[in-house]
């Protein structure tokens, strides 16, 4: 602890930079081969393995396994590969535990499964520190595809669509493609320009242009992508954020999580990044986990988050609540922001406790802050002409939506978890469905 | 607590847990600190005769075989005898002898197949004040390219006339130690008691290449880009050598004849089915190559507790108890009719048991929508294929059916009596047999 991290504000520096470089290290360090050996022993190499049926993007875990334990981690990565073309990045960010892991027989068994996730990044970070890519494009067939959003979902189905032989474009609002790969996720998670790393390594394959700084609706109209493609997909993510809502938001300190995490990502000189003495997170999900760790991680002495529900409601999992609470982050349930405090600048948040009916119990409390993270939810920003359910993207079958020949998946379409995981499986299975329909059903 | 004292052939140790002719015992240090750290009982490395000593490889003498996280399961050596002189082994034997009286020490001995050979080093072996000695007819690599070792053991005439010679010019037990390369091991057990010997020591090492470097395509170890065979212990090999010991055991023209058992023994549960088979003394090697001299703490502790537990006051009474229940496949009993049993609670639903027996059994194991797997019994042979595939201890039984219940893989109702080959209706000469 230095004495910066007891002055109040919002200010950089509260860390050294030595102290910064460890808090922002890899999470989970890639396995030695020795530790990779070991952890893949403890497979049992079940039939009808319930890790695969848990993996959104089916996996075959049980064979890549098994052939990281037979020293071939290159061909455990393209196992991971075919099904997965961002294996790498899952296997740092996927939620294992409420996935894979949490279904393994041996965490059933022992409270202890197999390392499904530490495994896979054994393999693919293998195959990509050598960078070798492991498919090959088919023939050009001439047709050209219009993807929005260069995110998971969006990379997930250019590649497919690439190496069957077709011709993508990428659109992309940002100045970089990942989407939340590059600007979503804590920074411990996915160290080193992993991001970046990645997706150059997946345009290997060929076929792909990417175009950032294009915006659908600015500038992009669907309707011109329609004229000029074959087909479209849309992987344009949750763009827009909530208010709360609250007296007071507009004191300077309120900010949205997304973008103090994003910031986080694209600043190389984390001593550079201002952050608060008090800090509080509203919120539940992996976001508002992301942004606390990060705030704590950066200097700040105090850091709350704070959920309406109770704990067995938090999205974020068990796992991440724990990561949280082990970095000092302190946990409340059942509250909502009832007002925010200050006079030039926020110094404190009004808390008021609710039911499970979300009714307050009139009893309120106020803690000290410097700095409010929203992190309740991201919103579609509309694509006009679309149809949607429950404010996303209505979609049926393997992401088709309203609008002929148009396609949809990840974070902005209806239904599913909003994974990185879910997104790859969905940009995938539309890339599938897309080339069926221009290619007459001869997949 | 029960007594672990051991008199084999007349030698007497504190302890059963003897060190095999090996590495470990190749000079006065390691044996003085094997017996400071509680071991009863050194198998002198093997002695050669007068002259120039023999000269190991330079380069790798060792290969091993791993389990997970590199547990060694099976070693693999190309050491020949020992590569000191004889006259420095001797006056060490005799030094460590006379510190240690209460330990057996017993000389290993390797000589040619000639009887002016053993004449000349048996009276030498003698000075020492050794317990007894071993013929090493077993060791298969280099000393059988010179007709010495398992060249030896694998002709019952030669184990029969060295042994004679032996008892002839050496009046202290002699031990003849076995090699386990030969097709019926009761043939060269029974001509070292027809030549006299106080017992047969066994298994030694079997012929063997660890692996082969598929850079440089060559077996391993690799000695500058060649590789010769060698020879296999550790505990891969303690099914083999239990089987062999049985056989000796139980041989009416061997029966009673004292074993000495070699062969993996790495815990005290090794080293008690070792006796139960017959064996009045054991020798360890690979477990202290392993792990180093403490391991026999453990040995020790785990044999006296569970000698305890049983009852057993002196190992006399453990010595051979399981060898009249190892018989002949024709005298098991048919009417003896188990079908799997999958405790439910215990399951973790690895489905294992399912692949084993539905790809290579008799799809025996029903697995339902929720994965749940239960054995049908009308196709469960008994096989035990799931129980030994299962990860969980006593996940799955065999339950043995009661007599009168009808078995509903053949529809035969199972009889009380037993009944095997000998008089089973399939069988060509089962009349003949009555």
């Amino acid at each position: 602890m230095t004495e910066t991290m007891r002055l109040d504000g919002i200010r950089a520096g509260r860390l050294g930079p030595e102290d910064l470089t460890r808090n922002f290290s890899d999470l989970h360090p890639r396995f030695s081969d020795h530790e990779a050996l070991v952890a893949a022993d403890r497979c049992y190499f079940c039939h009808d393995a319930p890790c695969v049926t848990a993996c959104p993007t089916d996996i075959d875990i049980p064979l890549f396994i098994r052939q990281i334990a037979t020293g071939m981690e290159d061909a455990a990565a393209r196992t991971i590969f075919q099904q997965n073309i961002l294996g790498g990045m899952c296997a740092r960010v996927c939620p294992t535990e409420t996935l894979c892991e949490e279904v393994c027989v041996r965490q059933v068994a022992e409270g202890k499964p197999v390392e499904i996730g530490r495994l896979q990044r054994f393999a693919t970070d293998s195959m990509m520190a050598a960078g070798e890519h492991p498919f090959t494009r088919a023939p050009e067939t001439g047709r050209r595809v219009a993807i929005v959003g260069a995110g998971p979902a969006g990379l997930s189905c250019a590649h497919r669509l690439a190496m069957l032989g077709h011709s993508v474009t990428i659109y992309d609002a940002r100045a970089k493609p990942g989407g939340l790969n590059e600007y979503g996720i804590a920074e411990y998670k996915t160290p080193g320009g992993f991001a970046q790393a990645e997706v150059d390594w997946l345009l290997k394959i060929g076929g792909i242009t990417v175009e950032t700084g294009r915006t659908i609706g600015a500038g992009l109209a669907l309707e011109a992508l329609r004229n000029d493609h074959d087909a479209v997909f849309l992987g344009i993510g949750l763009g827009g954020v909530g208010a709360l809502g609250l007296e007071g938001e507009a004191l300077g300190g309120a900010d949205n999580a997304v973008d103090f995490i994003a910031a986080l990502r694209q600043q190389d000189d984390l001593t550079q990044l201002p952050i608060g003495r008090n800090v509080v997170v509203i919120g539940g999900g992996m976001t508002a986990v992301d942004a606390a760790v990060q705030s704590k991680l950066l200097g700040a002495e105090n850091v709350t988050i704070a959920y309406r529900r109770a704990r067995d409601r938090m999205p974020a999992s068990r796992w991440e609540q724990d990561l949280a609470a082990s970095h000092g982050v302190r946990l409340v349930f059942g509250v909502v922001p009832h007002a925010l405090h200050g006079d030039d600048r926020l110094r404190e948040v009004e808390l008021a406790y609710v039911g499970p009916d979300m009714a307050p119990t009139g009893e309120t409390f106020r803690l000290p802050a410097d700095q409010l993270f929203r992190a309740i939810g991201q919103k579609l920003v509309a694509v006009e002409g679309i149809a949607l359910e429950g404010g996303k993207i209505a979609v049926t079958g393997a992401g088709r939506t309203s609008v002929e020949g148009v396609w949809a998946g990840g974070d902005c379409a209806a239904g599913g978890q909003d994974l990185t995981v879910t997104a790859v499986a969905e940009g995938r299975d539309a890339a599938m469905d897309i080339h069926a329909s221009l290619t007459d059903g001869r997949v | 607590m029960a007594d672990l004292t051991t008199d084999f052939v007349g030698i007497h140790s504190p302890n059963p847990f003897w060190l095999a002719s090996a590495p470990p015992t190749d000079k006065e240090y390691n044996v003085r600190r094997a017996f400071e750290a509680g071991w009863g009982g050194v198998v002198w490395k093997t002695l050669g005769a007068e002259g120039p000593p023999v000269v190991n490889v330079n380069g790798p003498r060792y290969g091993a075989i791993y389990g997970a996280d590199r547990r060694v399961l099976g070693l693999n050596n190309i050491e020949l005898i020992t590569d000191r002189p004889l006259e420095t082994n001797l006056e060490e034997m005799a030094r460590v002898k006379a510190d240690y009286p209460d330990r057996a020490l017993i000389a290993s001995i390797m000589v040619p197949c000639e009887e002016a050979a053993w004449k000349a080093i048996l009276p030498r072996v003698a000075e020492t004040g050794a317990d007894g000695i071993e013929l090493n007819f077993g060791c298969p690599h280099g000393m059988s390219e010179r007709g010495m070792g398992s060249a030896v053991g694998q002709v019952p005439e030669y184990i029969e006339m060295v042994t004679r010679w032996c008892k002839q010019y050496y009046d202290r037990p002699v031990i003849v130690k076995l090699t386990p390369n030969i097709a019926d091991i009761r043939k060269p057990a029974r001509a070292a008691r027809n030549g006299g010997a106080d017992a047969v020591s066994l298994i030694n090492t079997i012929n063997s290449i660890t692996s082969v470097d598929l850079d440089l395509m060559a077996p391993e170890p690799t000695i500058d880009g060649k590789g010769s065979h060698g020879g296999y212990c550790g505990p891969a090999v303690k099914p083999i050598a239990l089987s062999m010991v049985s056989e000796i055991a139980r041989d009416p023209a061997t029966y009673g004849l004292p074993i000495s058992g070699i062969g993996g023994i790495t815990t005290w549960r090794d080293a008690a089915e070792f006796m139960a088979l017959g064996c009045g003394s054991v020798q360890v090697c690979t477990a202290a190559m392993t792990y180093g001299f403490r391991v026999v703490e453990e040995m020790k502790a785990g044999l006296s507790r569970w000698m305890d537990e049983k009852g057993y006051a002196t190992l006399d009474e453990v010595v051979g108890r399981a060898v009249p229940n190892v018989t002949d496949w024709k005298h098991l009993n048919l009417n003896y009719v188990t079908k799997a049993r999958i405790d439910q609670d215990l399951c973790i639903k690895c489905g294992r048991c399912y692949a084993a027996c539905e790809d290579t059994s008799h799809q025996a194991i029903g697995m339902s929508p929720d994965r749940t797997f239960t054995v049908i019994d009308a196709e469960c042979v008994a096989c035990n294929l799931c129980i030994d595939v299962c990860p969980v201890e006593d996940c799955i039984d065999m339950v043995r059916l009661a007599p009168g219940e009808t078995d509903p893989r053949t529809g035969k109702v199972v009889k009380a009596e037993p009944a095997d080959w000998t008089t089973h209706p399939n069988n060509p000469g089962a009349m003949a047999a009555e």
